[in-house]
């Protein structure tokens, strides 16, 4: 029921009207979501702005001191003035800074491979779910045998190939793209089958029946019409696999087949400080995992409150 | 003391920005073997009103004041294990949709077997004698055979027959029904109504019977009360509140209601909550391009149509079987007339229009389209031009506008699509359709989900003009509408009939509205046209029987006849 009061409103813009829209009023009822949020966000700007808050840059060998090696959090270091509020690793790098750097490749990583496997998924997922037949059968076979394999093995086996592939010398600075694709392509599936559930749903609604007499061609419909439609779940989907990639980005990166050394991920430092930990240096392993943890869980949390409030029938 | 009796009851929704109000101090009274109609549109509350009898309001819907008393003693204040001793014992229900309030898994036998044993002290032979009596009693024939058949080995109406009996089985002093009809075919509502009707009577139940559809409270029951927005306006016997309605609202709903027995010019509306809007078919009819086309040269011409689906497929060729929906059908329709088609649900009548539209392939036969072919959906030339032409108003408001969308961005769209103009021309004429349809400029701002049932229809209707199409495809435009808003609906689309010379195919199951839209009418069943004849030559001396049988089961609005509002 419209009243007249608000017929003659001006259209709100975009921001208010997330605010005072139900995501937004479940939003700012739900202190798990904006404790998780803040906590995210915290994080994601930490990082970005890495090079201002860190006090040196452990990518660049002229700021490293070996003698500022070992040295614990809250202290000064044993032969120089410096002092460090994380402490320092084996060669010496400010652990903080170490973090702040890690975040930044561990985020890239995990926003750019959700984002490939988004595009690949979806993609895949409309051509399935609006063609159906033959191109469906193929698509979801490919993608049946896929869930059929641990998706950290097929990152791992893209990986190998592409290491395989890549001259020695360029490997290192492709190791991240190649981390990325590696998560990217082994994670499109479960984009790809919801999309296409939805789709199935969507593509009998009579709206889309209304393009369709209008002579609409399939492209304009699956992008214009369909995908805004089948957006909310995939959002749900992007924010859980964002916290599973920067997971599996840093158990690849553990395992040693992922961020060099030289270009440290979250992963990376707790594969370093895990050498460390019985010898008494707890701080190079436990401040970088402490980090991966806040960081994996309250986007996880924020994706589980995000698929609560978009389906009101779970509540 | 009455059976059942609502004094002043009030039951609010809070919601996160205020209280809605959904019964607003209501009262009612049932009798013993009275069948009480509880009428009015959707949203007035009477739902509400039997799911807060049956103490199954929905969270976080509560009562706030009142009382419901049942035999004398009061049952609104009961605790929820009082209530569930109650439900399905004294008071038990019959839900609109019989496919899902049947447990799919288990046989009739099992689920009345089991809801005797639950409410009565009988052994488990007596049990299942009774539930084989229940089902003779609610007409289903071969009761044996049928008792250890599951749900869907049943028809729509045979398996709401078995609801009924379902609701029986603990003898029951109030039965709630809510629009136990809705779902299903005349033919068959008019059994069901029947059947429920003697049900009362004979076991002396109290029936509320819970339904929008003026014609089922005319036919079927005594009392009447009718709802607008949470308040009771008006209740009374139902001759005297059909015939003779006293409250203002009640006399623009039964107005409103297309009669069955004379064709009217217009749907006649009296406005009631100030509701009233203007569709300016002057300004339309201005600009709009006229085609002189010879009214004897048919603009649609349908040879030999046929459809069929795949029902099972199988990997050896020819195994596969197929279901047919639409067999052999041939007419034309010529320019500037409302052509109807009619028939029970699955007699092909909505494939049809989606054959003419080419949103299906047909499999046999050709659509031709002021003499060009246009069933071959692979002439892209042909399409291209047949696509401005032809438009379509769907059933459903809800779904057939994009809920992503904004309204300007919908209805400008076949502007963009067909090159039509650009720029800020576009604009122009999306605000100039929105005015015209009587929904103001400032409507393009918003999203669907924000208008009303009738609002969105307007906007499917602006969006359909966009183009300024030849011809209009309208299948069950109204269905989902309330009758207020079906009138206003209807006489839109006369008037693009008559201002602009628009050709329209009318689809609908609804003979009363067919009567009054339609100068020809076609009759399908099971996929084959049994009968097409103007539209007076068909109500006043029907070729085939099934057309005789269709027309009998008219809802007898007699009574309202004689309102001659």
């Amino acid at each position: 029921m419209t009243t007249s009061s608000e017929q003659t409103a001006k259209p709100k813009s975009m921001l208010a009207r997330a605010w005072d829209s139900d995501v937004g009023y479940s939003f700012r009822h739900s202190p798990v979501a904006i404790i998780s949020s803040t906590v995210a966000l915290l994080l994601i700007l930490a990082a970005v702005f890495a090079p201002l808050l860190a006090v040196m840059n452990p990518f660049d060998p002229a700021s490293l001191n070996l003698l500022n090696g070992f040295t614990p959090p809250l202290s000064q270091a044993e032969f120089s003035p410096d002092w460090f509020l994380l402490g320092t690793d084996d060669q010496g790098r400010d652990v903080y800074s170490t973090i702040l750097y890690g975040m930044r490749i561990s985020l890239f990583v995990g926003f750019a491979a959700v984002a490939l496997g988004m595009v690949i998924g979806i993609t895949l997922g409309l051509i399935s779910g609006y063609f159906g037949g033959w191109a469906d059968a193929i698509i979801m076979r490919i993608a049946d045998v896929q869930l059929t394999f641990p998706s950290i093995l097929v990152a791992m086996l893209i990986f190998g190939v592409a290491k395989g592939v890549t001259p020695v010398e360029y490997r290192d600075q492709l190791a991240i793209w190649v981390l990325i694709l590696a998560i990217g392509l082994s994670d499109w599936v479960q984009f790809a089958r919801v999309v296409r559930g939805a789709t199935l749903v969507e593509k009998n609604k009579e709206y889309v029946q209304a393009a369709r007499l209008m002579g609409r061609g399939a492209l304009p419909i699956l992008f214009r019409h369909i995908l805004p439609n089948v957006m909310s779940p995939v959002l749900v989907i992007a924010t859980i696999s964002l916290a599973l990639a920067i997971i599996a980005e840093a158990t690849l990166s553990f395992l040693g087949v992922g961020a060099p050394a030289t270009q440290p991920s979250l992963g990376t430092l707790i594969r370093i400080g895990q050498g460390f930990l019985f010898s008494g240096e707890w701080w190079i392993l436990v401040f970088p995992a402490v980090t991966l943890l806040a960081l994996a869980l309250s986007v996880n949390l924020l994706g589980d409150w995000l698929r609560d409030a978009l389906n009101p029938k779970l509540r | 003391m009455s059976l059942l009796e609502i004094k002043d009851l009030t039951v609010e929704f809070p919601t996160r920005r205020q209280r809605f109000v959904a019964v607003a101090s209501a009262d009612l009274v049932v009798e013993p073997g009275e069948i009480h109609g509880l009428v009015g549109e959707s949203g007035a509350g009477k739902s509400t009103i039997g799911a807060a009898i049956m103490g199954l309001l929905e969270a976080p819907g509560r009562i706030t004041e009142g009382e419901i008393a049942l035999n004398g003693s009061a049952i609104s204040g009961l605790d929820q294990d009082a209530m569930r001793a109650l439900r399905g014992n004294r008071i038990s229900m019959i839900f609109q949709d019989p496919l899902t309030s049947l447990n799919p898994l288990f046989t009739v036998r099992q689920q009345l077997v089991e809801t005797i044993l639950t409410h009565l002290d009988v052994s488990g032979e007596e049990a299942d004698q009774r539930a084989r009596d229940l089902l003779d009693r609610v007409g289903i024939p071969d009761p044996d055979t049928r008792l250890d058949q599951y749900p869907h080995q049943f028809s729509g109406g045979m398996r709401q027959r078995v609801v009924i009996a379902l609701a029986l089985c603990s003898e029951p002093e109030v039965i709630i029904a809510d629009e136990p009809t809705t779902a299903l075919d005349v033919a068959v509502q008019a059994q069901i109504l029947d059947l429920i009707r003697e049900l009362a009577e004979e076991r002396q139940v109290g029936v509320i019977l819970i339904t929008h559809d003026m014609g089922v409270i005319a036919d079927t029951t005594d009392r009447v009360t009718v709802m607008y927005q949470g308040e009771v306006v008006e209740t009374g016997p139902t001759d005297q509140v059909i015939g003779d309605p006293q409250h203002l609202y009640s006399q623009s709903l039964i107005a409103a209601v297309p009669r069955p027995n004379e064709p009217r010019h217009r749907f006649p509306q009296i406005s009631y909550g100030g509701r009233q809007t203007r569709f300016a078919i002057e300004d339309i009819a201005r600009n709009w391009p006229r085609q002189d086309a010879d009214p004897d040269t048919p603009l649609i011409k349908v040879q030999n149509l046929s459809k069929r689906f795949l029902e099972k497929r199988s990997l050896i060729p020819g195994k596969s079987t197929y279901f047919t929906a639409v067999d052999d059908v041939s007419f034309d329709i010529f320019p500037g007339e409302v052509f109807g088609i009619v028939g029970e649900s699955g007699s092909g009548k909505s494939t049809i229009a989606r054959l003419i539209s080419g949103l299906h392939r047909v499999d046999g036969g050709v659509v031709h389209f002021r003499g060009q072919e246009v069933s071959d959906l692979s002439n892209k030339a042909v399409q291209a031009a047949f696509r401005q032409e032809i438009q379509m108003i769907f059933q459903d408001p809800f779904s057939s506008l994009n809920p992503r969308m904004r309204v300007d961005q919908i209805i400008a769209e076949p502007i963009h699509h067909h090159r039509l103009l650009s720029g800020s021309a576009v604009k122009t004429r999306v605000a100039e359709l929105l005015e015209q349809v009587g929904m103001g400029a400032e409507a393009g701002f918003k999203y669907p989900h924000e208008f009303s049932g009738g609002q969105r229809q307007r906007i499917c209707i602006a969006r359909a003009l966009a183009t300024q199409p030849q011809f209009l495809i309208c299948d069950e435009p109204t269905s989902a509408l309330d009758v207020s808003i079906q009138a206003q609906i209807l006489n839109i689309l006369k008037d693009l009939q008559e201002h602009l010379g628009l050709t329209l195919l009318f689809i609908s199951h609804d003979l009363p509205v067919v009567r009054q839209m339609c100068s020809r009418v076609a009759v399908m069943k099971n996929g084959q046209m049994v009968e097409l004849q103007a539209t007076e030559d068909l109500f006043a001396r029907p070729k085939t029987e099934y057309t005789r049988e269709l027309l009998s089961l008219m809802p007898r609005l007699d009574a309202l006849q004689s309102s001659g509002s």
